[in-house]
């Protein structure tokens, strides 16, 4: 709580800006963030770009690990069903803002199917599940060739505004912008309703959840639905940003870092926007070090990919034993000093 | 089914009940971890990988002849094991299984990557350690590895259900994970015992990915072999050895018989339907024990 | 104006139902948990479930919960049958519970925890939700303000209500399950060890709200405890349990001196020592 900050009914305590301060600060960074492609480079066009879309994946996996404690290791396979989705789509002729959700549905569908057995078995059981719905998945990626093009890939023709073309960063910006701070609304909305605690309650003690009237069939499904949802309209993105695929795209190493971005974000919308952000960072800053330390040890580029596997799998330790609810607890901490100033705690 | 078609049957059915023997050895890995710590080691594949390339850098690289070899590689994999232990687990210990199942999962991630960084992507071989001329029985061609793997796996099983059953430390392995806390009052050193189940592990592991390594070849993939395993684990119950043995077989048999008739294609895919369809039919295994929670 | 939740909200207008349990036999492999046990917990009065270590107690609870099925026997909820209903849909019946090791959410804040008890009570569907539609924010505001009014009040937890359960005491957690439970709007309350580890002063405050829920919301109470004290002092009526049978039900003054009780707490010679004092 702020100091100096009262309130006079439930409903202004329920908000999600509920002072004028954070109003302003939320109000300052979205324009910030609109103005983005006025002001930014290329390469940070480029990347902010990447970033809005790896958000949206990482909030929902948050929704289905996170929050209801699902372990998914299917994610990049929902985020590759959404990404053909929208080229087989876009391919005839369907707009962007019917084709994305179609992708989010039908990767929410395949979610559904992918967590029934969740509602049998737990933990290893469903990491297992979900790893061989990604083989399984991705097996299709490669093979249905009518369909993805198979080992080649395919393209995907940009996404159409009024028959506009959205070529281009910046015109895809906005696209996934707009998406991206729609749907973390739609998050943070969901947690203050009954859902999204129910969520909660069955990631903690699923017993308590069925004797207080939550179905855990229900709220289960509707975990892996809501985050297979949101990683097929990422994957939508994906597409429309590259303009092209190929299935190598959707390794199970994707699965694992939005894992850890989730781990080193924590499970709140800040946790994803943070996790998603840092993540980024992570291979963007191995590809730097590589790229300049390849001037004493060539052949370095090769070794990136592993790289990044080693970096991810320490990440989620390192975070797991000393900051268990991630960088958004430690940004919390920072700004209860700030919020209780001038008094200390 | 007429002749020919009755011995390719049987060909890839022998194949697959005796490659069962090296997923036993794998599933054994991960039971003995999960039995004795409780803990899900979802990077048991990864940890198999790791010590089938340490003895190749020992056998081919440094030109050890096998035997030194491998006792060099199952040591190194014995103190990953014990790094493992007091590094990730041991602060991990009291959060909840989901969080020590991810921090196993990267784990995995780790040792993939490390693998891959120190030799690469690429496909190595490894020379033979077991005899290769196949048996020949009228039409039924068995490979000599197959048998061979077989025997090896078939041995250390036994030898382990044995150690389990008489021997001292083996008893008080066994007390120490059906209720640490009482074992230790009655003197058990559970740390060691703990680390101990760990070692054995790791040392099961690495004689399977030798034995895969030698009998077929050694990359990165090796680790996918883990996945069959898992669809062992999940047929027999996470804490069976019984099951595992029992499982293996049959995953085994499912696994050549498919490739066989489906070709190499299928075999990316049909493990994996299998562990779905096992996890919708019957989630515990054969064998396994339906976890009675008491509230 | 205080939005309303879809119905009646005065307590006296929900007033408790009757359960009862009839010849519930429960196994577990070759042990028989409960033998034919039968007993009935009458409306709105408090009603006792009382026995040795290892009795049964709990599995009693649970078997009217819903997580054990009885091999045999029924389960009653007024005039219902409600043996095959599954343990979520018990919630929507008026069942309400707390656990013997409490079970609080300790991811949400205390208030958030007791919000989760109307979660059966809450019509608004994901899009309403995802949207936070004028719908979905009236319902969750006639929410909050039901249990500020009804419960936090009551209990005297609305200094910790923002709190993370897991900063709380032994006895507030505990209080805030009793909120928890008490939000379903139950008419018959379940409570497993109300005042386990509790010490005098928490559990007469406990038994206060107990009265208190019983007298004012006319809740039919079952509850399970050792605390002999309380037990005889607040409930109506008492059931006995030993090695999963009834040995004993009637009012407390007479079960406290029925010798088979005596027998199950104390052993053989208690009873000869009583026999020879009276």
């Amino acid at each position: 709580m702020r100091t100096g900050v009262f309130h006079e009914n439930f409903a202004a305590e329920e908000q999600l800006w509920d002072s004028s301060t954070a109003r302003r600060w939320m109000l300052a960074f979205t324009a910030a963030l609109f103005a983005l492609p006025l002001y930014g480079s290329d390469y940070v066009l480029a990347m902010t770009c990447i970033i809005g879309i790896h958000v949206i994946a990482t909030l929902g996996l948050n929704i289905t690990t996170g929050s209801t404690g699902q372990i998914s290791l299917a994610h990049a396979a929902f985020m590759g069903v959404g990404c053909y989705t929208v080229a087989w789509l876009a391919k005839h002729g369907i707009p962007f803002f019917i084709a994305l959700p179609a992708a989010g549905m039908l990767a929410a569908l395949i979610g559904v199917l992918v967590g029934l057995p969740s509602l049998r078995v737990k933990g290893l059981y469903l990491a297992i599940a979900t790893l061989a719905a990604h083989f399984i998945l991705t097996f299709i990626f490669r093979e249905w060739e009518p369909v993805t093009g198979g080992v080649q890939g395919t393209s995907i023709p940009r996404a159409r505004l009024f028959g506009f073309e959205l070529v281009g960063d910046r015109a895809n910006f906005y696209l996934i912008f707009g998406c991206a701070f729609l749907m973390a609304l739609a998050v943070r909305n969901l947690a203050r309703t009954h859902i999204g605690r129910a969520f909660i309650a069955v990631r903690d003690r699923d017993i308590s959840a069925e004797i207080l009237g939550v179905s855990l069939l229900r709220t289960k499904l509707l975990a892996f639905a809501l985050g297979a949802f949101y990683a097929g309209v990422a994957g939508g993105l994906l597409g429309y940003f590259y303009g092209s695929i190929t299935p190598e795209y959707f390794v199970l190493t994707l699965s694992i870092f939005y894992l850890a971005a989730i781990i080193v974000g924590g499970s709140t919308v800040l946790g994803s926007i943070l996790g998603a952000m840092f993540m980024t960072f992570v291979p963007e800053l191995l590809r730097l070090t590589s790229h300049v330390s390849s001037q004493w040890f060539p052949g370095i580029a090769a070794l990136l990919l592993p790289m990044g596997q080693i970096v991810f799998g320490v990440l989620i330790i390192v975070f797991l034993i000393f900051e268990p609810r991630g960088l958004s607890a430690v940004w919390a901490r920072v700004r209860r000093t700030f919020h209780v100033w001038p008094f200390k705690t | 089914m007429n002749a020919p078609a009755l011995y390719e049957l049987l060909e890839y059915s022998l194949i697959g009940l005796l490659s069962g023997g090296v997923l036993a050895l794998i599933a054994l890995s991960f039971v003995l971890v999960y039995k004795g710590t409780g803990v899900v080691n979802f990077a048991v594949g990864e940890v198999m990988m790791l010590g089938a390339y340490l003895y190749y850098t020992g056998n081919v690289l440094f030109g050890l002849s096998p035997v030194p070899a491998f006792v060099l590689s199952l040591l190194l994999i014995a103190l990953l094991a014990v790094l493992i232990e007091r590094l990730v687990l041991r602060p991990l210990a009291g959060q909840s299984a989901v969080s020590v199942l991810m921090a196993t999962i990267g784990m995995a991630s780790i040792l993939h990557g490390v693998v891959e960084s120190f030799w690469g992507s690429d496909t190595y071989s490894v020379p033979p350690l077991l005899p290769r001329r196949p048996l020949n029985f009228s039409e039924v061609m068995i490979p000599g590895t197959a048998i061979g793997n077989f025997a090896v796996a078939a041995a250390l099983i036994i030898a382990f259900i044995l150690f389990f059953r008489y021997s001292k430390t083996g008893i008080a392995m066994r007390a120490t994970a059906s209720d640490p806390v009482t074992a230790c009052t009655l003197g058990i050193n559970i740390r060691f015992a703990q680390r101990l189940t760990w070692v054995l592990s790791g040392g099961v592991g690495t004689v399977a990915g030798v034995l895969i390594a030698s009998s077929a070849n050694l990359s990165p993939l090796l680790a996918a072999a883990a996945l069959s395993a898992f669809a062992v684990i999940i047929l027999g119950g996470l804490d069976s050895i019984l099951g595992a043995i029992v499982a293996s077989l049959i995953i085994g048999w499912i696994d050549a018989v498919t490739a066989g008739y489906l070709g190499g294609k299928a075999r990316d895919v049909v493990p994996y339907v299998v562990v779905l369809a096992i996890l919708v039919v019957r989630p515990y295994g054969i064998f396994g024990t339906r976890t009675i929670e008491r509230l | 104006m205080t939005p309303e939740l879809s119905e009646s909200q005065r307590p006296s207008d929900w007033g408790g139902l009757s359960l009862s349990v009839e010849q519930v036999e429960l196994r577990f492999g070759g042990i028989r948990a409960l033998r034919g046990v039968s007993f009935a917990a009458r409306a709105g009065e408090i009603t006792a479930v009382i026995g040795p270590n290892g009795a049964g107690k709990t599995s009693v609870f649970n078997t009217i919960s819903g997580f054990y099925r009885p091999a045999s026997g029924r389960v009653l909820l007024g005039s219902d049958d409600i043996t095959d209903t599954p343990v979520y849909g018990r919630a929507g019946l008026g069942l309400a519970r707390t656990f013997q090791n409490i079970a609080l959410f300790h991811g949400l804040s205390v208030l958030e925890n007791i919000k989760l008890g109307g979660h059966h009570l809450m019509r608004s569907g994901l899009m309403s939700s995802l949207l936070y539609s004028k719908r979905a924010q009236n319902e969750e505001l006639a929410l909050r303000a039901e249990i500020e009014r009804r419960v936090i009040d009551f209990l005297e937890i609305d200094h910790i209500r923002h709190k993370p359960v897991d900063a709380l005491s032994y006895g507030l957690q505990k209080r805030v399950e009793l909120a928890r439970a008490l939000a379903m709007r139950p008419r018959v309350l379940l409570l497993d060890e109300p005042v386990a580890g509790m010490n005098r002063e928490e559990t007469e405050d406990m038994a206060r709200f107990i009265l208190d829920v019983q007298e004012d919301w006319g809740v039919t109470v079952l509850l399970v405890e050792h605390d002999m004290g309380m037990v005889m002092d607040i409930s109506s009526h008492v059931v006995v349990l030993n090695f999963g049978e009834v040995i004993a039900s009637g009012p407390p003054a007479e079960v406290r001196r029925h010798p088979e009780v005596i027998r199950a707490y104390l052993g053989a010679e208690a009873e000869v020592a009583e026999e020879a004092v009276a």
